[in-house]
């Protein structure tokens, strides 16, 4: 165990904006951010100009893969109770809690209703005292408005934040792709993208009811985007993810049968693309999240119809971000409170900023570092993402957890 | 010297048939479909006289592998490979034991390992022969792959049309029907409007497909104005889940506002051309004195071009494996 580790020569992502020096980290928090004596017991680390960051907080990830966290930067993750056995009792909450240590804390949402059935309450009261940092709906929609007006009322007074999955069950029926020329094209089962905002505005209806604070777990369409907006404006306790797959590709990517771009909810088209591009500039979104759902090829080698959705985006996370920097639709500053302020502050997690006493979750980013995504050479438990040979720019190259240098 | 076969278009010589399978229309340039329809013209002569035999793929081996019930289909490919002198083997996969996971490849190393020289496919989800040909060394040829494509159902079509009519580009082709679950509306969109026809979609709204005007079609729900003027009428066969009250109320209903009738027929060109892709539903989407007119009815026409079409498939996808010069 290091007691001190000094890091130097770095430019610091503050939520103020990009300072230059160091971070100055003891016994597992930061001791000192900027100009500061280096004690003689310290390890350091020479950041080479490179960005201090906050480690990330990836919310609403499917698999526990430490390796994969780690090449992102990714330092906590908030895990989805949609597990072999749903994340339903305290002792398998304490459990997921411990899976990743120490390289990633991992803070499970546990499972709202039963089963996650979508019928009955979970024991949520519970669950809570066992550490769930909020509850999650999983990968379906609550189609029961009775259930899911309870769940908040419940929830809400326990101070946890609903996530809940944002698409009309029965709209979207047996969809796999949102209608459009490439499904059409494709001959492949689609839904229309008003799924969406179908089943926000039902949420926001029943938030504005109860109070209840809900996070939908990534929100892909204009016109469900316009809702949140306005429900903000109104101040409505809601919040809102996106991946960066929906931002950067649209439904044509599926073009070949890809499987590896069958995500759920599904790419949209382009004018969607163009407005989620917007509500990060406005603000509208809250964070960003890889998603992470590693699929081996028996889940993926499949034809398209029977392959099932998710991508693995924990290690591209960061650099596919990064493109919006570089685009600039947002400063560095909110780039890093998308992926690690704004999920500490929704979920009331440590860590998510650069700040004197606070946690020494940390990443070190070359912002310029060229490289190539490739499937086969990712470290996460599956290499399926829709980006495979993708050249994109910037890199972590160190990520400490707690003070201690894990890559 | 290049010594690859070549075929005057627009002035230059090009590649007559650069592909190693069929798996579908898109992809395929208008010369292409047209240089499959010229030669599938010889097979249409053989296959009226009375000794139907050629022996170029004698020594073939053609691969049936229908992972979907078909009769009409598989025993079109079967008659072509044995006219042509290939060793045809059937392979009927129950709906319920092959259908998912690593199954569908592993019959493709399967069929591989057999030396298969010709693999035919058909499946009900879309992409499936696409994720098939990419695993194996023979040409594929594509029977119908969910809502996908089934590109010797549009070739069939066209040469039937080209044959009737002496041409499709100018033509209006109205496709009616579920263009919503159909693969062969869909591979007849993209081969009739490469030819050069006016293509429309007519049908309930519930069975058109989003978006279906981006292919180069217009689209109509109201059939009596899909139908007007048109030189071909292309009826698509309704499934008997879907009359139930999930898109349309009832067959009854279905048959009333889009059936085709002599009638509804009327409001076509006076020579219009009537065609179904098989099996169809009598009293349903077309009434049987229409489908039985011999006049105006394709029908059994198409049947008679699907074994040519699909001999010149497998003559020419086959070529390069023959070693015929050039290819």
């Amino acid at each position: 165990m290091v007691s001190a580790l000094s890091i130097i020569n770095g430019r610091i992502v503050t939520p103020e904006g990009v300072i230059d020096g160091g971070v100055l980290v003891r016994d597992g928090r930061i001791a000192a951010i900027g100009a500061f004596d280096i004690p003689g017991d310290a390890e350091r680390i020479d950041a080479a100009g490179k960005l201090i960051a906050p480690g990330l907080i990836d919310v609403g990830i499917f698999a526990i893969d430490p390796p994969a966290f780690t090449a992102g930067g990714i330092t906590r993750a908030v895990l989805m109770p949609d597990r072999a056995q749903p994340i339903e009792t305290v002792a398998l909450v304490q459990h997921a809690a411990a899976a990743g240590k120490p390289r990633v804390w991992v803070h499970p949402l546990a499972a709202a209703t039963r089963g996650l059935a979508g019928v009955e309450l979970a024991e949520i009261g519970l669950m809570r005292e066992g550490g769930a940092c909020g509850v999650a709906t999983g990968r379906q929609w609550v189609a029961d408005s009775g259930v899911m007006h309870r769940l908040l009322s419940y929830a809400g007074a326990l101070n946890l934040r609903t996530v809940v999955h944002a698409e009309d069950a029965a709209l979207a029926g047996s969809a796999v792709m949102s209608d459009g020329e490439t499904a059409t094209r494709l001959g492949l089962a689609a839904a229309p993208a008003e799924a969406e905002a179908l089943a926000v505005a039902r949420d926001l209806l029943l938030v504005e009811a109860t109070g209840a604070p809900l996070h939908f777990r990534q929100v892909t369409t204009a016109r469900a985007l316009g809702l949140i907006r306005e429900a903000k404006r109104r101040g409505l306790p809601v919040s809102c993810g996106i991946t960066p797959a929906h931002l950067l590709l649209a439904d044509s990517a599926v073009t070949g049968f890809r499987t590896f771009a069958h995500l759920s909810p599904p790419l949209r088209g382009e004018s969607d693309r163009q407005a989620c591009l917007a509500a990060i500039a406005d603000g509208t979104i809250d964070l960003i999240c890889s998603g992470h759902d590693p699929q081996g090829p028996e889940a993926k080698r499949l034809p398209f119809g029977d392959s099932e959705p998710g991508m693995a985006g924990a290690e591209t996370l960061l650099a596919l971000s990064l493109t919006l920097v570089r685009d600039g639709l947002i400063g560095l500053e909110r780039l890093f409170d998308m992926l690690a302020g704004a999920p500490a502050r929704l979920f009331a997690l440590p860590g998510g900023l650069i700040e004197v006493d606070g946690e020494a979750d940390l990443t070190i980013v070359d912002p310029h570092a060229p490289w190539r995504i490739e499937s086969d050479k990712m470290v996460a438990m599956a290499g399926n993402t829709p980006f495979d040979g993708l050249p994109v720019q910037g890199r972590v190259v160190r990520t400490i957890k707690g003070g201690m240098p894990i890559l | 010297m290049s010594n690859s076969p070549t075929r005057p278009v627009d002035g230059r010589e090009v590649h007559p048939f650069p592909h190693r399978h069929l798996t579908g229309i898109a992809g395929l340039q208008p010369h292409e479909i047209a240089f499959l329809l010229d030669e599938a013209e010889q097979w249409v002569q053989l296959n009226r006289g009375t000794a139907k035999h050629d022996d170029r793929l004698a020594g073939l081996t053609l691969i049936n592998a229908f992972f979907e019930n078909s009769t009409r289909t598989l025993l079109s490919f079967e008659i072509a490979g044995k006219r042509l002198g290939a060793d045809v083997v059937n392979m009927a996969v129950a709906q319920s034991s092959v259908k998912k996971g690593e199954t569908l490849i592993d019959t493709a190393i399967t069929l591989n390992a057999m030396r298969a020289d010709m693999i035919v496919i058909r499946h009900e989800s879309s992409g499936a022969v696409q994720l098939i040909a990419d695993k194996v060394d023979c040409p594929v040829l594509n029977a119908g792959d969910g809502r996908h494509e089934h590109p010797t159902q549009a070739l069939l079509d066209a040469l039937t049309i080209r044959r009737r009519k002496g041409r499709i580009e100018g033509l209006i082709v109205a496709i009616c029907g579920d263009v919503l679950h159909s693969r062969v509306a869909r591979s007849n969109i993209l081969s009739l409007t490469a030819l050069g026809a006016e293509v429309r979609v007519v049908g309930p709204p519930t069975l058109l497909p989003p978006a279906i005007e981006r292919m180069g079609v217009t689209r109509f729900t109201d059939f009596d104005a899909g139908l007007d003027g048109a030189d071909v009428v292309m009826m698509l066969r309704l499934q008997r889940e879907r009359m139930a009250g999930g898109f349309v109320p009832s067959p009854r209903e279905y048959h009333a506002l889009y059936g085709l009738t002599y009638d509804r027929l009327a409001k076509a060109a006076p020579d219009a051309l009537v065609m179904h892709p098989g099996p169809m539903n009598r009293g349903v989407e077309i009434a049987s004195n229409v489908a039985d007119d011999l006049e105006r009815s394709a029908i059994t026409e198409q049947v008679e071009m699907g074994v040519a079409v699909r001999m010149a498939c497998l003559d020419v996808l086959t070529r390069a494996r023959r070693g015929v010069p050039g290819w």
